[in-house]
Protein backbone atom coordinates (compact mmCIF):
# COMPACT_ATOMS: atom_id res chain seq x y z
CA UNK A 1 0.00 0.00 0.00
CA UNK A 2 1.15 3.26 -0.81
CA UNK A 3 1.68 5.07 2.18
CA UNK A 4 2.99 8.51 0.28
CA UNK A 5 2.23 9.94 -2.96
CA UNK A 6 3.05 12.84 -5.10
CA UNK A 7 1.31 14.45 -7.77
CA UNK A 8 2.27 16.55 -10.45
CA UNK A 9 4.79 18.38 -7.53
CA UNK A 10 6.57 21.09 -9.19
CA UNK A 11 8.99 23.39 -6.78
CA UNK A 12 10.78 27.34 -8.14
CA UNK A 13 13.62 28.21 -5.94
CA UNK A 14 13.04 32.06 -7.14
CA UNK A 15 13.16 31.25 -10.31
CA UNK A 16 14.77 28.44 -10.71
CA UNK A 17 12.71 25.28 -11.80
CA UNK A 18 14.13 22.45 -8.60
CA UNK A 19 11.41 19.88 -9.76
CA UNK A 20 9.71 19.43 -12.34
CA UNK A 21 6.63 17.45 -12.79
CA UNK A 22 6.79 14.95 -10.22
CA UNK A 23 4.52 11.72 -9.53
CA UNK A 24 5.48 8.72 -7.79
CA UNK A 25 4.32 6.64 -4.84
CA UNK A 26 6.21 5.12 -1.96
CA UNK A 27 4.88 1.74 0.03
CA UNK A 28 5.05 1.24 3.16
CA UNK A 29 7.27 -0.43 4.80
CA UNK A 30 9.82 -0.67 1.76
CA UNK A 31 13.43 0.99 1.07
CA UNK A 32 12.77 3.60 -1.50
CA UNK A 33 15.57 4.98 -2.53
CA UNK A 34 16.44 8.27 -4.64
CA UNK A 35 19.40 8.31 -7.03
CA UNK A 36 20.66 10.65 -9.79
CA UNK A 37 23.93 13.00 -10.19
CA UNK A 38 24.42 15.78 -8.30
CA UNK A 39 22.21 18.94 -8.07
CA UNK A 40 19.30 17.13 -9.83
CA UNK A 41 16.93 17.78 -6.99
CA UNK A 42 16.96 14.71 -4.72
CA UNK A 43 17.44 16.71 -1.59
CA UNK A 44 14.97 18.94 -2.36
CA UNK A 45 12.34 16.38 -3.21
CA UNK A 46 13.32 14.66 -0.04
CA UNK A 47 13.11 17.59 2.08
CA UNK A 48 9.22 17.72 0.84
CA UNK A 49 7.60 15.13 2.67
CA UNK A 50 8.49 16.72 5.93
CA UNK A 51 8.01 20.24 4.91
CA UNK A 52 11.76 21.07 5.27
CA UNK A 53 11.58 23.48 2.33
CA UNK A 54 9.12 25.52 4.31
CA UNK A 55 12.67 26.61 6.19
CA UNK A 56 13.65 28.20 2.79
CA UNK A 57 12.51 31.64 1.63
CA UNK A 58 11.31 32.40 -2.05
CA UNK A 59 10.29 29.16 -2.58
CA UNK A 60 6.63 28.15 -4.75
CA UNK A 61 5.35 24.66 -4.59
CA UNK A 62 2.43 23.53 -6.99
CA UNK A 63 0.74 19.91 -6.97
CA UNK A 64 0.25 17.61 -3.97
CA UNK A 65 1.80 15.62 -1.48
CA UNK A 66 -0.35 13.15 0.39
CA UNK A 67 0.36 11.66 3.76
CA UNK A 68 -2.10 8.61 4.59
CA UNK A 69 -4.19 10.54 1.31
CA UNK A 70 -4.35 13.69 3.44
CA UNK A 71 -2.36 16.23 1.19
CA UNK A 72 0.63 17.77 3.95
CA UNK A 73 1.13 21.17 2.15
CA UNK A 74 -3.27 22.13 2.76
CA UNK A 75 -1.64 22.13 6.57
CA UNK A 76 -2.21 25.68 7.62
CA UNK A 77 -1.11 26.02 11.66
CA UNK A 78 2.70 25.15 13.60
CA UNK A 79 1.36 22.26 15.20
CA UNK A 80 -0.19 20.78 12.32
CA UNK A 81 3.40 20.97 10.86
CA UNK A 82 5.14 20.25 13.50
CA UNK A 83 3.10 16.87 14.35
CA UNK A 84 3.70 16.21 10.66
CA UNK A 85 7.53 15.87 10.98
CA UNK A 86 7.00 13.75 14.11
CA UNK A 87 5.06 11.41 11.70
CA UNK A 88 7.81 11.86 9.44
CA UNK A 89 11.59 11.83 10.33
CA UNK A 90 14.70 12.81 9.19
CA UNK A 91 18.47 11.76 9.09
CA UNK A 92 20.95 14.80 7.31
CA UNK A 93 24.14 14.12 5.14
CA UNK A 94 26.24 14.88 7.75
CA UNK A 95 25.61 13.27 11.49
CA UNK A 96 24.23 16.92 13.59
CA UNK A 97 23.79 15.01 17.03
CA UNK A 98 22.82 18.12 19.55
CA UNK A 99 25.62 19.57 21.54
CA UNK A 100 23.78 17.62 24.11
CA UNK A 101 24.33 14.34 26.19
CA UNK A 102 23.53 11.53 24.36
CA UNK A 103 20.96 10.54 26.59
CA UNK A 104 19.25 14.17 25.90
CA UNK A 105 19.80 13.85 22.06
CA UNK A 106 17.45 10.71 22.19
CA UNK A 107 15.02 12.09 24.55
CA UNK A 108 14.98 15.62 23.23
CA UNK A 109 11.93 14.72 20.64
CA UNK A 110 9.84 13.02 23.37
CA UNK A 111 10.64 15.99 25.57
CA UNK A 112 9.45 18.80 23.24
CA UNK A 113 6.36 16.92 22.41
CA UNK A 114 5.68 16.02 26.37
CA UNK A 115 5.37 12.43 25.43
CA UNK A 116 7.22 10.76 28.26
CA UNK A 117 9.16 11.09 31.24
CA UNK A 118 10.72 9.41 34.38
CA UNK A 119 10.97 5.90 33.99
CA UNK A 120 8.98 5.73 30.41
CA UNK A 121 11.41 8.33 28.88
CA UNK A 122 14.65 6.33 30.13
CA UNK A 123 12.64 2.73 28.46
CA UNK A 124 12.40 4.73 24.96
CA UNK A 125 15.62 5.90 25.29
CA UNK A 126 16.69 2.17 26.00
CA UNK A 127 14.82 0.97 23.01
CA UNK A 128 16.11 3.54 20.86
CA UNK A 129 19.63 3.33 21.49
CA UNK A 130 18.97 -0.73 21.09
CA UNK A 131 17.00 -0.28 17.94
CA UNK A 132 20.55 1.30 16.15
CA UNK A 133 22.66 -0.98 17.67
CA UNK A 134 24.48 1.71 19.96
CA UNK A 135 22.96 0.44 23.76
CA UNK A 136 25.69 -2.09 24.27
CA UNK A 137 28.51 0.22 23.76
CA UNK A 138 26.56 3.53 25.40
CA UNK A 139 25.08 2.26 28.27
CA UNK A 140 27.45 3.34 30.79
CA UNK A 141 27.95 7.23 29.09
CA UNK A 142 25.12 8.44 28.32
CA UNK A 143 25.56 11.39 30.15
CA UNK A 144 28.66 12.48 27.89
CA UNK A 145 28.62 14.98 25.24
CA UNK A 146 27.26 13.37 21.75
CA UNK A 147 30.20 15.34 19.96
CA UNK A 148 32.89 13.02 21.58
CA UNK A 149 31.09 10.11 19.26
CA UNK A 150 32.52 8.71 16.28
CA UNK A 151 30.73 9.74 13.28
CA UNK A 152 28.90 6.25 12.56
CA UNK A 153 27.93 6.33 16.29
CA UNK A 154 27.01 9.87 15.98
CA UNK A 155 24.79 9.40 12.64
CA UNK A 156 23.24 5.88 14.81
CA UNK A 157 22.73 8.43 17.29
CA UNK A 158 20.29 10.82 14.89
CA UNK A 159 18.15 8.16 13.65
CA UNK A 160 18.12 6.97 17.19
CA UNK A 161 16.62 10.49 17.77
CA UNK A 162 14.41 9.90 14.84
CA UNK A 163 13.10 6.53 16.29
CA UNK A 164 12.15 7.78 20.19
CA UNK A 165 9.14 10.08 18.42
CA UNK A 166 7.93 6.70 16.36
CA UNK A 167 7.72 8.06 13.09
CA UNK A 168 5.91 5.85 10.50
CA UNK A 169 8.56 7.39 7.83
CA UNK A 170 11.88 7.98 7.87
CA UNK A 171 13.87 10.14 5.36
CA UNK A 172 17.68 9.83 5.08
CA UNK A 173 19.23 11.85 3.09
CA UNK A 174 23.13 10.55 1.75
CA UNK A 175 23.13 9.38 5.60
CA UNK A 176 26.43 7.30 4.79
CA UNK A 177 28.40 10.24 2.91
CA UNK A 178 30.57 11.13 5.50
CA UNK A 179 31.13 7.63 6.70
CA UNK A 180 34.05 4.60 5.58
CA UNK A 181 33.05 1.55 4.20
CA UNK A 182 32.77 -0.38 6.53
CA UNK A 183 30.62 2.18 8.49
CA UNK A 184 28.39 2.12 5.79
CA UNK A 185 27.76 -1.19 5.23
CA UNK A 186 26.48 -1.47 9.07
CA UNK A 187 23.84 1.44 8.74
CA UNK A 188 22.79 -0.56 5.62
CA UNK A 189 22.38 -3.08 7.50
CA UNK A 190 20.59 -1.28 10.08
CA UNK A 191 18.06 0.40 7.16
CA UNK A 192 17.11 -2.66 6.41
CA UNK A 193 16.41 -3.72 9.68
CA UNK A 194 14.47 -0.25 9.92
CA UNK A 195 11.95 -1.16 7.40
CA UNK A 196 9.96 -4.33 9.09
CA UNK A 197 8.86 -1.18 11.33
CA UNK A 198 9.05 1.99 9.39
CA UNK A 199 8.48 3.59 5.41
CA UNK A 200 11.85 4.35 4.52
CA UNK A 201 13.27 7.10 2.02
CA UNK A 202 16.86 7.11 1.00
CA UNK A 203 18.69 9.54 -0.79
CA UNK A 204 22.25 8.20 -1.86
CA UNK A 205 24.84 8.92 -4.36
CA UNK A 206 26.03 5.35 -4.14
CA UNK A 207 24.04 3.19 -6.93
CA UNK A 208 25.50 -0.09 -5.61
CA UNK A 209 23.66 1.11 -1.47
CA UNK A 210 20.59 2.00 -4.31
CA UNK A 211 20.79 -1.56 -5.37
CA UNK A 212 21.82 -3.27 -2.29
CA UNK A 213 19.29 -2.59 0.16
CA UNK A 214 16.44 -0.40 -1.45
CA UNK A 215 12.73 -2.25 -2.74
CA UNK A 216 12.14 0.58 -5.09
CA UNK A 217 14.23 3.61 -6.90
CA UNK A 218 13.54 6.04 -8.51
CA UNK A 219 16.61 8.01 -11.24
CA UNK A 220 16.45 11.85 -10.98
CA UNK A 221 18.07 14.65 -13.48
CA UNK A 222 17.41 18.08 -13.89
CA UNK A 223 14.46 17.55 -11.63
CA UNK A 224 12.56 15.64 -13.30
CA UNK A 225 11.85 12.35 -12.19
CA UNK A 226 13.01 10.25 -14.74
CA UNK A 227 12.55 6.55 -14.25
CA UNK A 228 10.58 4.84 -11.05
CA UNK A 229 10.01 1.21 -10.21
CA UNK A 230 11.20 -2.00 -8.70
CA UNK A 231 14.80 -1.91 -8.17
CA UNK A 232 15.69 -4.87 -10.15
CA UNK A 233 14.26 -3.89 -13.14
CA UNK A 234 15.77 -0.44 -12.53
CA UNK A 235 19.47 -1.71 -12.65
CA UNK A 236 18.24 -4.98 -14.44
CA UNK A 237 16.20 -3.14 -17.06
CA UNK A 238 16.01 0.12 -17.50
CA UNK A 239 13.27 1.31 -19.80
CA UNK A 240 14.45 5.20 -20.39
CA UNK A 241 18.00 5.97 -22.39
CA UNK A 242 18.97 8.37 -19.42
CA UNK A 243 18.87 5.70 -16.72
CA UNK A 244 20.54 3.63 -18.75
CA UNK A 245 23.76 6.05 -19.18
CA UNK A 246 23.41 6.67 -15.57
CA UNK A 247 23.66 3.31 -14.15
CA UNK A 248 26.67 2.51 -16.36
CA UNK A 249 28.64 5.38 -15.29
CA UNK A 250 28.26 7.63 -18.07
CA UNK A 251 27.37 10.78 -15.89
CA UNK A 252 29.66 10.87 -13.42
CA UNK B 1 67.21 41.97 -5.91
CA UNK B 2 63.90 42.87 -5.73
CA UNK B 3 63.52 39.13 -3.96
CA UNK B 4 66.04 40.74 -1.45
CA UNK B 5 64.12 43.75 -0.92
CA UNK B 6 60.73 41.22 -0.28
CA UNK B 7 62.66 39.32 2.03
CA UNK B 8 63.64 42.76 4.18
CA UNK B 9 60.18 43.94 3.85
CA UNK B 10 58.85 40.65 5.28
CA UNK B 11 61.52 40.71 7.72
CA UNK B 12 60.52 44.02 9.10
CA UNK B 13 56.83 43.92 9.30
CA UNK B 14 57.03 40.64 11.16
CA UNK B 15 59.52 42.28 13.80
CA UNK B 16 57.11 45.44 13.98
CA UNK B 17 54.13 43.83 14.40
CA UNK B 18 56.17 41.49 17.17
CA UNK B 19 56.61 44.65 18.63
CA UNK B 20 53.58 45.83 19.08
CA UNK B 21 52.13 43.57 20.36
CA UNK B 22 55.02 42.98 23.19
CA UNK B 23 54.34 46.54 23.25
CA UNK B 24 50.99 45.85 24.86
CA UNK B 25 52.09 43.44 27.25
CA UNK B 26 54.90 45.69 27.85
CA UNK B 27 52.65 48.75 29.18
CA UNK B 28 49.59 46.90 31.04
CA UNK B 29 52.92 45.08 33.44
CA UNK B 30 54.11 48.74 33.71
CA UNK B 31 51.00 49.89 34.46
CA UNK B 32 50.27 47.36 37.22
CA UNK B 33 53.87 47.70 38.26
CA UNK B 34 53.42 51.55 38.65
CA UNK B 35 49.87 51.24 40.47
CA UNK B 36 51.61 47.88 43.30
CA UNK B 37 54.56 50.56 43.42
CA UNK B 38 52.40 53.43 44.71
CA UNK B 39 49.58 51.06 46.20
CA UNK B 40 52.22 49.43 48.71
CA UNK B 41 53.83 52.66 49.92
CA UNK B 42 50.17 53.52 51.02
CA UNK B 43 50.42 50.55 53.17
CA UNK B 44 53.58 51.03 54.75
CA UNK B 45 51.50 53.54 56.79
CA UNK B 46 48.25 52.03 57.06
CA UNK B 47 47.29 48.40 57.55
CA UNK B 48 46.26 46.16 54.67
CA UNK B 49 43.78 44.67 56.87
CA UNK B 50 41.96 48.07 57.95
CA UNK B 51 42.01 49.04 54.18
CA UNK B 52 40.17 46.18 53.15
CA UNK B 53 37.90 45.12 56.22
CA UNK B 54 37.27 48.91 57.46
CA UNK B 55 33.89 50.55 56.92
CA UNK B 56 34.49 54.19 56.84
CA UNK B 57 36.51 56.39 54.29
CA UNK B 58 37.18 59.29 55.93
CA UNK B 59 40.74 60.79 54.34
CA UNK B 60 40.19 64.59 55.73
CA UNK B 61 39.08 63.30 59.53
CA UNK B 62 41.80 62.83 62.50
CA UNK B 63 43.32 60.28 62.18
CA UNK B 64 41.91 59.87 59.18
CA UNK B 65 40.54 56.38 58.14
CA UNK B 66 40.73 54.52 54.86
CA UNK B 67 38.03 51.63 55.07
CA UNK B 68 37.53 50.65 51.41
CA UNK B 69 34.68 48.12 52.35
CA UNK B 70 32.09 50.12 51.92
CA UNK B 71 33.57 51.27 48.39
CA UNK B 72 33.67 48.12 47.54
CA UNK B 73 30.20 47.34 48.64
CA UNK B 74 29.46 49.95 46.76
CA UNK B 75 30.86 49.37 43.05
CA UNK B 76 29.61 45.75 43.82
CA UNK B 77 25.88 46.35 45.00
CA UNK B 78 25.45 49.10 41.75
CA UNK B 79 26.88 46.11 39.43
CA UNK B 80 24.87 43.61 40.62
CA UNK B 81 21.74 45.22 40.47
CA UNK B 82 23.04 46.52 36.62
CA UNK B 83 23.74 42.95 35.52
CA UNK B 84 20.03 41.96 36.68
CA UNK B 85 18.80 44.51 34.67
CA UNK B 86 21.25 43.84 31.57
CA UNK B 87 21.41 40.24 31.31
CA UNK B 88 18.06 39.35 30.65
CA UNK B 89 17.33 42.47 28.58
CA UNK B 90 20.71 42.29 26.70
CA UNK B 91 20.29 38.10 25.71
CA UNK B 92 17.17 38.51 24.83
CA UNK B 93 17.33 41.67 22.88
CA UNK B 94 20.40 39.48 21.19
CA UNK B 95 17.99 36.33 20.38
CA UNK B 96 15.63 38.93 18.92
CA UNK B 97 18.18 40.18 16.25
CA UNK B 98 19.80 37.07 15.76
CA UNK B 99 16.52 34.82 15.23
CA UNK B 100 13.20 36.37 15.22
CA UNK B 101 13.78 39.73 14.00
CA UNK B 102 12.63 40.55 10.25
CA UNK B 103 15.97 41.42 8.38
CA UNK B 104 14.64 45.50 8.48
CA UNK B 105 14.26 45.60 11.72
CA UNK B 106 17.31 43.38 12.48
CA UNK B 107 19.12 46.23 11.07
CA UNK B 108 17.85 48.83 12.26
CA UNK B 109 18.11 47.42 15.83
CA UNK B 110 21.84 46.53 15.28
CA UNK B 111 22.66 50.37 14.31
CA UNK B 112 20.89 51.37 17.02
CA UNK B 113 22.75 49.11 19.74
CA UNK B 114 26.12 50.81 17.70
CA UNK B 115 25.18 53.89 17.86
CA UNK B 116 24.51 53.43 21.92
CA UNK B 117 27.81 52.32 22.65
CA UNK B 118 29.34 54.79 20.70
CA UNK B 119 27.96 57.66 23.48
CA UNK B 120 30.58 59.06 25.43
CA UNK B 121 29.84 58.19 29.43
CA UNK B 122 29.83 61.63 30.61
CA UNK B 123 27.01 62.19 27.97
CA UNK B 124 24.79 59.46 29.42
CA UNK B 125 25.43 60.51 32.74
CA UNK B 126 24.35 63.67 32.09
CA UNK B 127 21.16 62.93 30.32
CA UNK B 128 20.48 60.50 33.20
CA UNK B 129 21.15 62.79 35.67
CA UNK B 130 18.53 65.92 34.01
CA UNK B 131 15.78 63.14 33.23
CA UNK B 132 16.66 59.91 35.15
CA UNK B 133 17.20 60.51 39.06
CA UNK B 134 13.96 63.44 39.13
CA UNK B 135 12.10 60.47 37.53
CA UNK B 136 13.58 57.44 39.67
CA UNK B 137 12.54 60.55 43.05
CA UNK B 138 8.56 60.91 41.92
CA UNK B 139 8.12 57.12 40.99
CA UNK B 140 9.53 55.44 44.06
CA UNK B 141 8.78 58.55 46.04
CA UNK B 142 11.91 59.01 47.79
CA UNK B 143 14.12 61.80 49.48
CA UNK B 144 17.06 61.84 46.29
CA UNK B 145 17.15 60.26 42.83
CA UNK B 146 20.52 59.85 43.37
CA UNK B 147 20.85 56.21 44.40
CA UNK B 148 22.54 53.08 43.39
CA UNK B 149 19.07 51.75 41.27
CA UNK B 150 19.20 55.06 39.17
CA UNK B 151 23.21 54.45 38.36
CA UNK B 152 22.84 51.23 37.57
CA UNK B 153 19.33 51.54 35.09
CA UNK B 154 22.06 54.18 33.69
CA UNK B 155 24.94 51.32 33.61
CA UNK B 156 22.53 48.97 32.52
CA UNK B 157 22.08 50.94 29.30
CA UNK B 158 26.07 50.81 29.07
CA UNK B 159 26.75 47.07 29.26
CA UNK B 160 24.06 46.74 26.83
CA UNK B 161 25.74 47.44 23.41
CA UNK B 162 28.64 45.07 24.73
CA UNK B 163 26.53 42.12 26.01
CA UNK B 164 23.57 42.31 22.78
CA UNK B 165 26.27 42.63 19.86
CA UNK B 166 28.72 39.61 21.49
CA UNK B 167 25.63 37.53 22.51
CA UNK B 168 24.23 38.14 19.06
CA UNK B 169 27.80 36.73 17.36
CA UNK B 170 27.49 33.67 19.65
CA UNK B 171 24.07 33.00 18.77
CA UNK B 172 24.40 33.64 14.99
CA UNK B 173 27.26 31.02 15.25
CA UNK B 174 25.53 28.07 16.13
CA UNK B 175 25.31 26.21 13.16
CA UNK B 176 22.52 25.94 11.17
CA UNK B 177 22.46 21.75 10.93
CA UNK B 178 21.80 22.11 15.16
CA UNK B 179 18.30 24.14 14.36
CA UNK B 180 17.42 22.05 11.13
CA UNK B 181 17.60 19.00 13.41
CA UNK B 182 15.61 20.35 16.19
CA UNK B 183 13.08 21.70 13.50
CA UNK B 184 13.06 18.48 11.82
CA UNK B 185 12.11 16.73 15.10
CA UNK B 186 8.77 18.87 15.19
CA UNK B 187 10.36 21.71 17.81
CA UNK B 188 8.46 24.83 17.61
CA UNK B 189 10.32 28.21 17.20
CA UNK B 190 10.52 28.72 20.58
CA UNK B 191 11.78 24.97 21.66
CA UNK B 192 14.71 25.23 19.56
CA UNK B 193 15.56 28.52 20.89
CA UNK B 194 15.69 27.77 24.39
CA UNK B 195 16.22 24.24 24.20
CA UNK B 196 19.28 24.51 21.27
CA UNK B 197 20.13 27.62 20.51
CA UNK B 198 20.84 29.06 23.93
CA UNK B 199 22.65 26.07 25.67
CA UNK B 200 24.54 26.15 22.42
CA UNK B 201 25.75 29.66 22.63
CA UNK B 202 25.71 29.81 26.38
CA UNK B 203 29.81 29.78 26.31
CA UNK B 204 29.68 32.96 24.06
CA UNK B 205 26.85 34.34 26.25
CA UNK B 206 28.78 34.09 29.30
CA UNK B 207 31.54 35.83 28.13
CA UNK B 208 29.60 38.37 26.88
CA UNK B 209 27.95 39.20 29.86
CA UNK B 210 31.27 39.35 32.06
CA UNK B 211 33.09 41.90 29.54
CA UNK B 212 30.16 43.69 30.04
CA UNK B 213 29.97 43.59 33.69
CA UNK B 214 33.87 44.57 33.39
CA UNK B 215 32.35 47.87 31.55
CA UNK B 216 30.21 48.59 34.44
CA UNK B 217 32.00 48.24 37.04
CA UNK B 218 34.92 49.97 35.72
CA UNK B 219 33.00 53.21 34.82
CA UNK B 220 33.26 56.02 36.44
CA UNK B 221 31.97 59.39 35.32
CA UNK B 222 27.94 57.96 34.98
CA UNK B 223 28.26 56.47 37.97
CA UNK B 224 30.04 59.83 39.51
CA UNK B 225 26.76 61.79 38.49
CA UNK B 226 24.53 59.56 39.35
CA UNK B 227 24.94 57.44 42.54
CA UNK B 228 24.90 60.46 45.17
CA UNK B 229 28.41 59.27 46.36
CA UNK B 230 27.79 58.60 49.93
CA UNK B 231 30.59 56.32 51.30
CA UNK B 232 28.25 54.20 53.88
CA UNK B 233 26.93 50.78 53.08
CA UNK B 234 23.36 50.65 51.40
CA UNK B 235 20.30 48.92 53.19
CA UNK B 236 18.46 49.38 50.08
CA UNK B 237 18.74 50.17 46.36
CA UNK B 238 17.56 53.35 46.55
CA UNK B 239 20.12 54.91 49.35
CA UNK B 240 23.24 56.67 47.36
CA UNK B 241 26.26 55.03 47.17
CA UNK B 242 29.72 55.29 46.05
CA UNK B 243 31.45 53.46 44.11
CA UNK B 244 35.56 52.86 43.42
CA UNK B 245 35.90 54.53 40.61
CA UNK B 246 34.00 57.54 41.69
CA UNK B 247 35.80 57.75 44.81
CA UNK B 248 39.36 57.77 42.88
CA UNK B 249 38.36 60.12 40.31
CA UNK B 250 36.37 62.85 42.44
CA UNK B 251 39.18 62.76 45.44
CA UNK B 252 42.35 62.35 42.78
CA UNK B 253 42.30 66.38 42.85
CA UNK B 254 42.27 67.30 46.23
CA UNK B 255 44.83 65.37 47.43
CA UNK B 256 48.54 66.69 48.12
CA UNK B 257 50.43 64.53 45.57
CA UNK B 258 52.72 62.20 47.47
CA UNK B 259 50.46 62.01 50.83
CA UNK B 260 48.83 58.70 52.27
CA UNK B 261 45.51 59.91 50.49
CA UNK B 262 47.27 59.86 47.56
CA UNK B 263 48.62 56.65 47.41
CA UNK B 264 45.30 54.96 49.04
CA UNK B 265 43.50 56.10 45.86
CA UNK B 266 46.02 53.66 43.85
CA UNK B 267 45.80 51.03 46.49
CA UNK B 268 41.69 51.75 45.43
CA UNK B 269 43.05 51.53 41.74
CA UNK B 270 45.14 48.59 42.54
CA UNK B 271 42.24 46.42 44.21
CA UNK B 272 39.62 47.41 40.99
CA UNK B 273 42.19 46.37 38.35
CA UNK B 274 42.51 43.12 40.14
CA UNK B 275 39.02 42.89 39.98
CA UNK B 276 38.35 43.25 36.23
CA UNK B 277 41.76 41.16 35.72
CA UNK B 278 39.83 38.74 37.09
CA UNK B 279 36.47 39.38 35.50
CA UNK B 280 38.31 39.71 32.08
CA UNK B 281 39.80 36.38 32.93
CA UNK B 282 36.49 34.64 33.16
CA UNK B 283 35.34 36.08 29.68
CA UNK B 284 38.29 35.05 28.17
CA UNK B 285 37.45 31.35 29.50
CA UNK B 286 34.33 31.15 27.79
CA UNK B 287 35.09 33.14 24.65
CA UNK B 288 37.44 30.55 24.35
CA UNK B 289 35.18 27.80 25.38
CA UNK B 290 33.10 28.56 22.67
CA UNK B 291 35.66 29.20 19.84
CA UNK B 292 36.05 25.14 20.01
N1 LIG C 1 17.95 27.13 -1.17
C1 LIG C 1 18.16 27.06 -2.49
N2 LIG C 1 18.02 28.17 -3.25
C2 LIG C 1 18.23 28.12 -4.59
N3 LIG C 1 18.58 27.02 -5.25
C3 LIG C 1 18.73 25.88 -4.56
C4 LIG C 1 18.54 25.84 -3.15
N4 LIG C 1 18.77 24.57 -2.72
C5 LIG C 1 19.10 23.88 -3.83
N5 LIG C 1 19.08 24.65 -4.92
C6 LIG C 1 19.35 24.20 -6.30
O1 LIG C 1 18.42 23.20 -6.64
C7 LIG C 1 19.03 22.15 -7.34
C8 LIG C 1 18.78 20.84 -6.63
O2 LIG C 1 19.44 20.86 -5.39
P1 LIG C 1 19.47 19.60 -4.43
O3 LIG C 1 20.21 19.98 -3.22
O4 LIG C 1 18.09 19.09 -4.26
O5 LIG C 1 20.32 18.57 -5.29
P2 LIG C 1 20.81 17.12 -4.92
O6 LIG C 1 20.32 16.23 -5.97
O7 LIG C 1 20.46 16.80 -3.52
O8 LIG C 1 22.37 17.28 -5.07
P3 LIG C 1 23.54 16.59 -4.21
O9 LIG C 1 23.66 15.20 -4.72
O10 LIG C 1 24.74 17.42 -4.54
O11 LIG C 1 23.15 16.65 -2.77
C9 LIG C 1 20.50 22.49 -7.44
O12 LIG C 1 20.75 23.03 -8.71
C10 LIG C 1 20.72 23.55 -6.40
O13 LIG C 1 21.68 24.48 -6.83
MG1 LIG D 1 21.58 16.55 -1.68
Amino acid sequence: MAILTVTNLDLFYGAFHALKAITMMIEEKKITAIIGPSGCGKSTLLRMFNRMNDTIENIRITGEVCLDGKNIYNMKTEREIDRLRRKVGMVFQRPNPFPLSIFENVAFGLRIHKKAKGQVLKEIVEASLKAVLLWDDLKHKLKTSSLRLTLEQQQRLCIARVLAVKPDVILLDEPCSSLDPIATRRIEELMIELKKQYTILLVTHNMQQAARISDDTGFMLLGKLIEFGQTSCIFTNPREKETVDYITGRYG
Amino acid sequence: MKKIFTFIKDFLIERIIFLCGILAIIFVFLIFLFLLNQGISFFGAYSLWDFLGGKFWYPASDPPQFGILSLVIGSLFVTIQAALISIPLGVMTALFIAEIAPPVIKDILKSVVELLAAIPSVVIGFIGMITLVPLVRKLFNIPTGLSSFSGALMLAFMAMPTIVSISEDAIRSVPWSYKEGAIALGATRWQTMYRIILPASLPGIMGAVMLGMGRVIGETMAVMMITGNAAHIPSSVFDPVRTMTATIAAEMGETVKGSTHYHSLFAIGLVLFIITFIINFIADTFMRKTRR
